[in-house]
């Protein structure tokens, strides 16, 4: 699946499926810090990404390095 | 894992500190809900006041701005030109565009066309953090904005995590006149201060950009690049380090120091407010000779 990052911009790629949780976990970022977004809504950590997927991981905190 | 509200299966967020789930139409609702609570609980202001929001582009103010209109408000927005580059310039589109879109009134004073300054160069001249020049030309702008429009108050976009990272800062440097002052509401003064409210202090930063995500609202993601490192961007990390150990801790921090704390450090708020004139110069109130926002153009004027 294609990954977008955010500070600073980029996209990576990371074989799916996956559940958004693992994601983060692996990402090393901390969900309380960020969104996933999938489309124009949101994943919760138990949704599963399929290996086509396009995400956002969208940091939250004002001025967040994620 | 379900909807608490509606029961629907289909979830798009998780708040652990409310240790609930919310499919798209109840998230948005508790978030209006969040919004009319500290409204009403902090007596912020009336259906019949005019409010002024402090826009920045980001998503606590544009949020803030949408649910106060949703809610049937008289709120107009305010928006603050700084002159730092790029991110003024997409800031500044954002804000306009979500005017447009919801057909609200958006007024704009901006620093290097109005009073011939940015805050890059104030920083520069001044010799101090660009934050310093900035918050200063804010408070001073919104209060002189508010009074000159016959606003009854200015909303700010502060969320929960701000405050409990500020709140976090003054505990660490026991700042006795902040923690007095640190309130979700500072009431209007006779010599020139309009009121000032903070109604997302019960949402957290990940439900007002959530919010902006499933309403569409499009909002500056990328922060000011002035702000990257800061100390308070530090407090916020690592309260979000217990955060995720611990649910509920950041919440219990801010309001239980509301309730049970703010009120011993009033007294050395009272003391270090010394007395209030008119600015000779712009009429604002200071305490000096002139306030310290044309102190600040008098001196970037002079020295550019």
């Amino acid at each position: 699946m294609k990954v977008r990052l955010r500070n600073p911009r980029r996209d990576i790629d990371i074989q799916g499926p996956k559940r958004v949780r693992i994601l983060l976990e692996e990402l090393g970022i901390n969900r309380e810090s960020v969104l996933v977004i999938r489309g124009d809504s949101l994943v919760v950590g138990d949704d599963m990404l399929a290996d086509d997927d396009e995400v956002e991981v969208r940091p939250v905190i004002s001025g967040g390095a994620t | 894992m379900r909807c608490r509200r509606c029961r629907a299966p289909d979830i798009v967020i998780e708040l652990r500190r409310h240790n609930a789930a919310f499919c798209k139409d109840c998230f948005l609702h508790h978030c209006r809900e969040q919004v009319r609570k500290a409204i009403d609980e902090f007596d912020m202001f009336t259906p019949d006041q005019r409010i002024l929001v402090a826009v920045s582009g980001g998503k606590d103010s544009l949020g803030l701005w949408d649910i106060l209109l949703d809610l049937g408000y008289h709120a107009d927005g305010l928006y603050l030109g700084l002159g730092i580059g790029d991110y003024s310039d997409e800031s500044a589109q954002m804000a306009k565009a979500f005017a447009d879109r919801r057909q609200a009134n958006l007024v704009t004073v901006d620093l290097p066309t109005d009073y011939g300054f940015d805050v890059p160069s104030a920083a520069k001249i001044t010799k101090r953090v660009p934050c310093s020049a900035c918050g200063l030309s804010k408070r001073h702008l919104f209060n002189q904005a508010a009074r000159q429009g016959g606003y009854d108050v200015v909303a700010t976009g502060h969320n929960l995590d701000d405050e409990a990272a500020v709140l976090l800062g003054n505990v660490l440097r026991w700042d006795a006149d902040y923690l007095g002052r640190q309130q979700p509401v500072l009431p209007a003064s006779e010599d020139g201060f309009v009121k000032k409210v903070k109604p997302l202090v019960r949402l957290g930063e990940r439900e007002l950009a959530a919010y902006c995500v499933l309403t569409g609202i499009d909002y500056i993601v990328e922060e000011c690049p002035n702000a990257v490192g800061n100390k308070h961007l530090g407090y916020k990390e690592a309260l979000n380090a217990v955060e995720e150990q611990s649910p509920g801790t950041k919440n219990a921090f801010y309001f239980g120091f509301l309730a049970r704390a703010v009120g011993l450090f009033a007294t050395d708020t009272a003391a270090a407010k010394d007395e209030l004139a008119p600015c000779p110069s712009c009429g604002s109130p200071t305490t000096g000779e002139v306030c310290a926002f044309c102190k600040l153009l008098t001196r970037v004027t002079v020295e550019r």
